[in-house]
């Protein structure tokens, strides 16, 4: 069993020349898949997909967590065994005993890297080498600057981040020894509460919610009332209804110097998902026909944004890079369909 | 007699984003105003609000000769590479003397404490700390004295905490929201309004931003307003068309009936929970605000001064009075909630 810094030690830290290997990460799973769906997508995960990183543990809902618990290690093990590095993300919104424990136990785990989703992990995995994830607020350098002197080592941005600001971020997270990383597929996470709105709309209250999540797996559609589909409930998080797709900006992001890219797992084939992103990277497929294959998939009916990225609305699709033309700060937020 | 801090009175943190109103706010009791720059270092920045530097030196005079403090938010997360404009306001108000700066940046927190090490550092609602593990991270990193409380906790769960903190030796006094605008989402984690308008409260300092606000007569009289082009709510003729705050708005989840599927358009009014506060160890109280005028600071501040007066008088005697049930007519015709504080709210 590897510690966590050799898996993310001087391997990983390539001289500014030499070309580094662009790694595919899968996120958590944020949605409540039940334990045998969960199991069976891992495994196919070890067994066929092109990323080098999975990330396991619960962000949302530490209720949700007893039912996996049984099956974590085997999962891990099963990963580790097909060459995958296992990452365990803790949860975002730590309140109650039940979360502080949680996330406790999580950060005691010394031979996985941990991913802190909050202050609280941040605080317990201080002093050695850890990741932060999308849910804490890292905005600028001197945040990063922190972080890497609390043993930081890899850093996943916000969505709500663009260009602009990975632009300094990643060069300065590379000369602090971390590693950047970007969302670049999935539905984009918006928002977390202490109230579970799943709960709330079937009239039950959260310490009695029956798991009602569990009925939407990737989260409930959420639409104004004209119809215009909007954002996904899933739990006590909001998410996007638009699944970023951040294709097209892949070669960008690597000439910032960003070779980790995370997908966010749907109900959608994540293998095919990994195999797209894989052959971009690659270049072995254009951006254009992988997002046009990525459409076609089944399971997911949702448009793609990448506003964020180009510093406009986060619900916006921007084909600026090949129009040549400024993202559109305003007008049709759907103005695509994916 | 001085009062120990554990016996002093509940603060009263008074929301002021002119001048005037921090004036009035002092004028009207308030133990402590909150301003900020007018620029987006702070999470009210609105056209026509906040205070320059020369306002904020005369505001200090005048707060600090009626015996009132002035906290200065940087509650903002700096913008990548353009850090200075966040750091030159922590310079700048340490130099012209507020007695706190309340900070959310992990960034600036830290340029803060190491720049200015005496300062007073309070960890504002935007860090989104909601746990003991997480009050000690920032109070030990940065020597931060107080910690506003995210609008997610219950009564139980700040009690326990402010146990939590008291059991492992970390003194921080914790502030709570006790009034006015209620954020349903862990606050400084929300991009809700971003992902609708470009314009976020982490960055920018605006949430629904009224730039990217429409509303829209239907034919037969209905209101509809939208934000970045999403219709937030639909109003029939006579109802009154409330802002589009995105949270705020009527949605249809899972294809149902139009419903507040986040929160009513309700505001927070923990006026009648001042005595559980105490008891659960907080230590202020905080009114939200700093876009609001003066007749309603005034009537706000004065009546919650003296709830927390009379809290203090009934506590000296050894009893404790329920404060008076005033202020039901400030919220504009909207609901009051008592939030997150009841666990039934969840």
């Amino acid at each position: 069993m590897s510690s966590p810094s050799e898996m993310i030690g001087p391997s990983d830290m390539n001289g500014p020349n030499e070309k580094r290997p662009a790694r595919l990460v899968l996120g958590p799973v944020l949605f409540h898949w039940d334990a045998d769906r969960l199991r069976d997508f891992y495994h196919r995960i070890a067994d066929e997909a092109p990323v080098d990183s999975v990330h396991l543990g619960e962000v949302v809902c530490a209720k949700r967590l007893p039912f996996f618990a049984d099956h974590l290690d085997a999962v891990a093990d099963r990963l580790r065994r097909a060459g995958k590095e296992v990452v365990l993300s803790t949860l975002a919104l730590v309140m109650n005993a039940q979360e502080r424990a949680v996330v406790r136990e999580a950060a005691a785990r010394d031979n996985t890297l941990v991913e802190a989703n909050d202050a609280s992990a941040l605080a317990a995995l201080r002093g050695r080498p850890h990741a932060v994830g999308p849910f804490v607020n890292v905005y600028n350098e001197r945040a990063l600057a922190f972080l890497a002197r609390h043993s930081a080592r890899r850093v996943c941005f916000s969505p709500e981040l663009g260009r602009d600001a990975l632009a300094v971020l990643a060069p300065e997270a590379r000369a602090h020894g971390m590693e950047p990383e970007v969302l670049v597929y999935g539905r984009m996470p918006l928002a977390l509460s202490a109230r579970c709105y799943h709960a709330r709309a079937e009239g039950l209250a959260k310490d009695g919610c029956r798991f009602v999540c569990g009925q939407d797996p990737d989260g409930r559609a959420l639409t104004t009332m004209d119809g215009t589909p909007f954002l996904s409930v899933n739990g006590i998080q909001t998410l996007s209804h638009a699944c970023l797709n951040l294709l097209d900006e892949l070669a960008e992001l690597r000439a910032l110097s960003i070779d980790r890219f995370r997908l966010s797992p749907q109900s959608v084939d994540m293998v095919a998902v990994a195999r797209l992103y894989r052959a971009v990277l690659d270049g072995t497929m254009a951006p254009d026909e992988a997002t046009a294959r990525l459409g076609a998939l089944d399971g997911l009916d949702a448009p793609f944004a990448n506003g964020y990225m180009h510093g406009a609305a986060g619900a916006l699709w921007t084909e600026a890079d090949r129009a040549g033309l400024q993202a559109e700060g305003e007008g049709d937020p759907l103005c695509a369909e994916g | 007699m001085t009062a120990s801090p554990d016996t002093a009175p509940l603060e009263l943190v008074c929301p002021a984003g002119t001048p005037a109103a921090l004036r009035t706010a002092v004028d009207a009791g308030a133990h402590s105003v909150y301003v900020g720059f007018r620029d987006e270092t702070n999470a009210r920045n609105f056209p026509g609000l906040n205070f320059s530097r020369a306002e904020l030196e005369a505001a200090l005079a005048y707060a600090h000769g009626r015996g009132a403090r002035v906290l200065l938010a940087i509650n903002t997360f700096a913008r990548a590479g353009a850090t200075e404009l966040w750091t030159r306001a922590v310079d700048d108000a340490v130099a012209l003397g507020v007695d706190a700066l309340i900070i959310a940046d992990l960034g600036i927190a830290d340029y803060a404490a190491r720049h200015h090490p005496h300062a007073r550092l309070h960890l504002s609602v935007q860090a989104s700390a909601s746990s003991p593990e997480a009050i000690a991270y920032y109070v030990e990193a940065f020597g931060i004295r107080r910690v506003v409380l995210p609008r997610v906790l219950t009564l139980p769960e700040i009690a326990a905490l402010n146990r939590g903190l008291a059991e492992a030796g970390i003194a921080c006094e914790t502030e709570v929201f006790v009034f006015g605008g209620l954020c349903v989402m862990a606050e400084g984690r929300c991009h809700l309004s971003s992902y609708a308008t470009g314009k976020s409260p982490n960055r920018d300092g605006v949430c629904s931003p009224a730039s990217h606000v429409t509303y829209e007569e239907e034919e037969g009289g209905a209101m509809v307003s939208r934000l970045g082009g999403f219709t937030i709510n639909r109003f029939s003729p006579g109802e009154t068309a409330g802002y589009p705050t995105l949270c705020k708005g009527r949605f249809r989840l899972g294809g149902r009936d139009p419903a507040y599927v986040f929160e009513e358009p309700v505001s927070l009014n923990a006026l009648p929970l001042l005595p559980e506060l105490a008891r659960a160890g907080v230590r202020a109280l905080k009114i939200e605000g700093r876009q609001r005028g003066r007749a309603y600071i005034r009537r706000v501040v004065s009546d919650f001064r003296r709830a927390v007066d009379r809290l203090d008088l009934a506590e000296r005697a050894g009893g404790t009075q329920a404060p008076g049930q005033e202020l039901t007519h400030m919220s504009e015709g909207q609901a009051e909630t008592a939030g997150a504080y009841r666990k039934v709210w969840r």
